[in-house]
């Protein structure tokens, strides 16, 4: 097959300015996997542990109240919550709702200020009661 | 309209695009990430909601029928619903059909694979013997 020439390509990523909308879209794909990944295999760990009796859940216990712990369970809690309103935005997209441009933009906002402020008010309730 | 005849009429005749299937997965997805809307909102409230996240706590709540089942559900849909995710990022970006095929059948593997470890932690805390 003879070489081919360089065709000329459709416009593509590198010419378009971030907008709430591509950002929400790869969040929910970055979250998305991250909980696949991670919150799996922490939820897996943390059953595996209970079923192993008091000292094996108390390690885990341990290792979750490290600051690397909490770092990982603070950022599957937004991850869950990110993951769930972006989510909540495609179902209603999916019924063709939210596709003008002001309210996408905002919807997709909202995903973001919602996710932070849930996840906060989480770990604020927690890291209070645990005191 | 059946779970698994998602297409249009006009896809039937021009023979449901080049993959002749794919409807039930998109629908599946939907499905299941519904589903999640409500177990995880029950698992994020039962952790909170719990008097204390220790082992006796923690046992005893996943023994009783409603602590049990819903966390049973929990982890079949979120590993269901999480290799759906993660096959559309690999459909999306790994176009060479053998390590298509490759990395599909391992993602299928360690959803089963987890899924399957994460069901037997639970269920031997539900049967096993109160502490």
């Amino acid at each position: 097959m003879a070489e081919q020439r360089a065709r000329p390509l459709s416009p593509h990523l590198g010419i378009w300015r971030w907008g709430p909308g591509m950002t929400a879209s790869i969040f929910h794909r970055i979250s998305g996997g991250a909980l696949t990944v991670a919150g799996l295999a922490v939820l897996t760990w943390w059953l595996l542990s209970l079923a192993d009796g008091a000292d094996a859940y108390g390690d885990f216990s341990a290792i979750a109240g490290t600051w690397v712990g909490l770092v990982v369970l603070i950022g599957l809690t937004w991850a869950f919550f990110q993951h769930l309103l972006s989510g909540i935005r495609h179902l209603i997209m999916d019924t063709g709702e939210n596709f003008e441009l002001g309210g996408n933009k905002t919807s997709a906002i909202a995903t973001f200020v919602g996710a932070v402020v849930l996840t906060a008010a989480v770990w604020f309730y927690v890291l209070g009661v645990a005191k | 309209m059946s779970l698994g005849d998602s297409s249009s009429q006009l896809g039937k005749v021009r023979g449901l695009g080049s993959a002749r299937e794919g409807g039930e997965h998109w629908i599946g997805e939907r499905v299941s990430s519904v589903a999640l809307l409500f177990l995880g909102a029950w698992l994020i409230a039962s952790l909170l909601f719990l008097p204390s996240l220790d082992f006796a706590t923690i046992s005893e709540w996943l023994r009783s029928p409603l602590g049990a089942v819903p966390m049973a559900l929990f982890i079949v849909t979120s590993f269901y619903h999480g290799l759906d995710g993660l096959k559309v990022v690999v459909d999306d970006y790994v176009h060479d059909a053998g390590s298509n095929f490759a990395l599909n059948t391992l993602l299928l593997f360690a959803a089963v694979g987890g899924a399957a470890f994460a069901l037997f932690a639970l269920a031997k805390i539900a049967f096993g013997a109160a502490a």
